[in-house]
């Protein structure tokens, strides 16, 4: 994307003023989206991104700039308006030599965006529309979505590090609206991996769109939830959201360093019950969060948050694995070349356990079935979090009973943790999830077998 | 970058259409500072400028769209040509077209202080630098300060058709917020508080900092409240959060799409009596306020809701073609990179007359609610569930006492306009699509123990 040698002089021209370690991070992002809705495809947009991204840094201090100007003078601009950020004292060229790194990508990609015909983007939300109408009279609306990325980035800094990655991502979503006596409900779902059009061959479109169609339709039905304190268990593969906000943000290293996070000084403690181990993994295979190399340049990584209900690691980025001595864990990512990289999850999941999933139902006399949850949100420095469900049901005697209208629930991490009681033996990954820490969004994966937490609080109406 | 460039910018796109079709330009232009300081010095310092143009070719009643983030020449050709291959593959639908010049007179708002692009650097790393000294010393509680943010923007767009659109319009904006830990044996709590304005010379570093330090110190000693069903007061913060979601579902896209829970409920009674509600993105107060809208339309006050009775809802040129009716200068976008919907931009409620401890003196037995989770994730506008995660202080015979957190509340948006029993007097222009006054809402379902 760059020459060497262009890279080497931007990175002199960045540390001219002094500095312990510069960076370029360049992009270059195309993505095109196709949306139906009412029965009309409304537009096919697609767009290009491309810049660069200058990080300095002198002692604590970080200088960052960014520009969509990528000849030889925008970029060292952009350097000296980074350097000058930083502040640092004056000390002279430096040369830098750069070594590519070689990490391996997590699966090759078959069929790139590129190579669709327009018309057959657009030919698949037709399908997925029609399949969910047929599925109820019920079904008032549908939005049919059909999106693809691919982005281009190359790393370079000080130390000599040069990476780059493609990677490139699909996605398919519908929405559902159904209307009955008891108002209007909806259903959604999207499917979405870190491949080409190829999502498409193993993806049957029209089922996908008549289970979105039937979750709309079930809520129909559906009874104000609970309102209070009881067993919760949640299906495997749409719950990994739980863990995600009970504890993956509170990993972070930055939330850790700062003293807001309630994980803070316990590794090699027990944070969560024996049955649950959890890891962050950047390389599985196709999942919405892998990569071959994070936006530091850092190969991706499979790290092992919590053993056995242990704490054993952190997650970090670059400069404070840096400044703690210690690997780096190929955590650091960034939206996009105009924001600076921090500590962000990849893709983080709840190892499969040893029961029978339809056992932890059956042993469960009163409580709630989560089938599948929407977003979540935490605070990291009480471990007060929460997470929506989209698709519940309740339990009875052992049963799975009534439907349920959405809601949230809430608990605090280190205490659901260690409720977790029940581990399945049926892991599976959940749909496509955005992550949103301080501005900025990034793609992740979460992923959970059927558990059950002995004791959550369910946010619904019914006493 | 000057106005009369960016517009020159949309002169020359909109001068490519060819024949039988409508082309419109975005053209944006933003620069930005973002200055963090922790632990009395500079943690990060950014700064940038951003540009781009977003494209749409309407052909044969087909609309194409395409972005790109640069406004180099032979990118701007590409993207119409990208835009205009787009569009001959939606939905042929004879109401889709670009908005045309509707004789409304543009507000002339003052959102531009000419003066922000000289203010130094130094000055802005002082500001941020200062408000973590003083969320620091705010309160012997407080153990740390998180975060403590300086940030300012100058940012321009055009608007461009050839259906004789030409509008332009700049703002600059310029905030501070804090982030602090508070603390007490071993129980730690969090409290955020901020400043806004349009120029560094409007903010007030004390406000952000004594708001930061009171957050996090008044729930030290928070404890679960058991299940219950009773009346909840929202501090501004929260009530501005609920109002711009009772806003999305007054968007005539919703009505449209039959996604609104209101969508047939004009001149009924949708609302308590106390409820009036506007969007007013003329009002220079607001913070969002702007003077066109994204379809380079004059903005201007749309009624709601009138003593709790529904008027009508925000329309954008599509929607008002679809039924029947004229747009209400109610396009939004998401920035150059998307295409315009309806919706609010600058929300208000009428206030009432009651400060917010007036209106807690009338309660017996409820909840003051300080802040929420989780609203992207328990809300559901088109079927109305409203469930969230809390945390507050317990109201009892009139008086705020124990704080109270990892709670949720719940009941439906349709009932809680309903529901609404009070409106405090307390406006506050926060940096969000809706303004913020204290309301107090009857039968919430409350989740704890």
């Amino acid at each position: 994307m760059l020459d060497s040698s262009v890279i080497q002089r931007v990175l002199g021209t960045a540390l001219r003023t002094g500095g312990d370690f510069a960076e370029i991070f360049v992009e270059d992002r195309r993505s095109s989206s196709a949306r139906l809705d009412d029965g009309r495809v409304e537009e096919l947009s697609s767009g290009r991104d491309r810049g660069a991204g200058i990080r300095v840094v002198v002692g604590d201090t970080t200088g960052y700039a960014h520009t969509a100007d990528l000849s030889e003078a925008g970029l060292r601009a952009a350097a000296d308006a980074a350097a000058a950020a930083a502040r640092g004292a004056a000390e002279g060229e430096r040369t830098i030599a750069m070594t590519r790194v070689d990490a391996p990508r997590p699966n090759e990609i078959a069929i790139a965006p590129e190579d669709i015909e327009k018309a057959a983007k657009v030919a698949l939300l037709a399908r997925a529309d029609e399949a969910a109408r047929a599925e109820g009279a019920a079904i008032k609306q549908v939005t049919a979505r059909v999106a693809d990325s691919r982005r281009r980035i190359l790393v370079a800094n000080n130390d000599g590090m040069l990476s780059e990655d493609d990677q490139v991502k699909t996605l398919f979503a519908v929405q559902c609206v159904a209307v009955g006596d008891t108002g209007m409900q909806t259903g959604y779902e999207s499917v979405g991996h870190t491949i080409g059009w190829e999502l498409f061959d193993r993806l049957d479109v029209e089922e996908h769109a008549r289970k979105v169609a039937r979750q709309a339709l079930t809520k129909l039905q559906a009874r104000p939830a609970p309102s209070g304190t009881m067993p919760v268990v949640i299906g495997s593969g749409g719950g990994g959201v739980l863990f995600h906000e009970a504890c993956g943000h509170g990993l972070e290293a930055d939330a850790i360093a700062k003293g807001a996070s309630v994980f803070k000084g316990r590794k090699g403690t027990q944070v969560a019950s024996p049955l649950v181990t959890l890891v962050d993994d950047g390389t599985m295979a196709e999942e919405w969060g892998c990569y071959a190399v994070d936006d530091e340049g850092t190969p991706a990584q499979r790290n092992v948050l919590i053993e056995d209900g242990v704490l054993t690691d952190y997650m970090y980025d670059f400069l404070r694995a840096r400044k703690e001595g210690r690997a780096r864990s190929g955590n650091g990512r960034r939206e996009s070349y105009q924001h600076l990289p921090m500590v962000r999850m990849t893709n983080t999941y709840v190892l499969a356990g040893e029961s029978d999933p339809d056992d932890i139902v059956a042993s469960t006399e009163r409580g709630v079935f989560v089938k599948a949850l929407g977003g979540g949100s935490v605070n990291t420095a009480t471990g007060d979090f929460v997470f929506g469900m989209t698709e519940a049901y309740l339990i009875e005697n052992g049963e799975i009973t009534a439907p349920l209208r959405e809601g949230n629930l809430i608990g605090n991490g280190p205490q659901v943790l260690s409720l977790i009681d029940a581990v399945g033996n049926d892991f599976a990954m959940g749909p496509p999830g955005m992550c949103g820490k301080d501005g900025q969004g990034v793609p992740v994966g979460d992923g959970v077998p059927t558990l059950r937490v002995t004791a959550l609080t369910i946010g619904g109406t019914a006493a | 970058m000057e106005l009369e460039q960016l517009l020159a910018i949309g002169d020359r796109v909109v001068g490519w259409a060819e024949d039988g079709e409508q082309v419109e330009a975005v053209v944006a232009h933003a620069a930005s500072s973002e200055i963090r300081a922790y632990d009395g010095d500079v943690e990060q310092l950014s700064s940038a400028e951003t540009q781009g143009v977003g494209i749409r070719v309407v052909r044969d009643h087909r609309v194409g769209f395409a972005y790109a983030g640069t406004l180099d020449d032979d990118v701007l050709a590409e993207t119409l040509a990208e835009a205009r291959d787009n569009a001959g593959f939606g939905t042929a639908d004879e109401y889709v077209g670009l908005a045309e010049p509707d004789g409304v007179a543009v507000a002339d708002l003052d959102l531009f202080r000419a003066s922000l692009v000289d203010v130094p650097t130094s000055r802005k790393v002082d500001l941020a630098l200062a408000l973590e000294r003083a969320a620091r010393a705010a309160d012997s509680r407080i153990s740390a300060v998180e975060s403590a943010d300086y940030a300012d923007s100058i940012s321009a767009a055009a608007v461009v058709t050839t259906t004789g659109i030409r509008a332009a319009a700049r703002e600059t904006g310029a905030y501070v917020s804090a982030s602090v830990l508070a603390v007490d044996g071993d129980e730690t709590q969090t409290g955020f508080g901020f400043s806004v304005g349009r120029h560094p010379d409007e903010l007030d570093i004390d406000v952000a900092s004594r708001d930061a330090a009171e957050r996090a110190t008044r729930m030290l000693g928070a404890t679960k409240p058991s299940s219950d069903r009773l009346t909840v007061v929202f501090d501004p913060f929260v009530t501005a959060q609920f109002l711009g979601i009772i806003g999305s579902t007054l968007s005539a896209e919703a009505v449209l799409k039959g996604r609104s829970p209101f969508a047939d409920r004009v001149g009924d009674e949708i609302g308590s009596v106390f409820i009036t509600f506007v969007d007013d993105p003329t009002n220079p107060d607001a913070f969002s306020a702007t003077q066109t809208d994204a379809e380079g339309l004059a903005t201007r006050r749309n009624a709601l809701i009138t003593n709790g009775v529904l008027q009508g809802f925000l329309h954008n040129t599509y929607t008002a073609r679809r039924l029947g009716t004229v747009s209400t200068g109610s396009a939004v976008r998401g920035g150059f990179k998307s295409t315009p919907s309806a919706g609010a931009r600058a929300l208000a409620l009428t206030p009432g007359v009651q400060p917010q401890e007036e209106i807690v003196a009338s309660i017996e037995h409820g909840i003051l609610v300080q802040s929420v989770q989780g609203l992207h994730s328990g809300v559901n506008p088109v079927s109305g569930d409203f469930s969230t995660g809390a945390e507050g202080l317990c109201i009892e015979n009139g008086t705020v006492g124990a704080p109270l957190r990892e709670f949720t509340i719940a009941s439906t948006l349709q009932r809680m306009l309903q529901d609404i029993v009070a409106v405090g007097n307390d406006v506050e222009w926060l940096p969000m699509r809706a303004a913020g006054l204290t309301i107090a809402v009857g039968d919430v379902t409350v989740s704890g123990s």
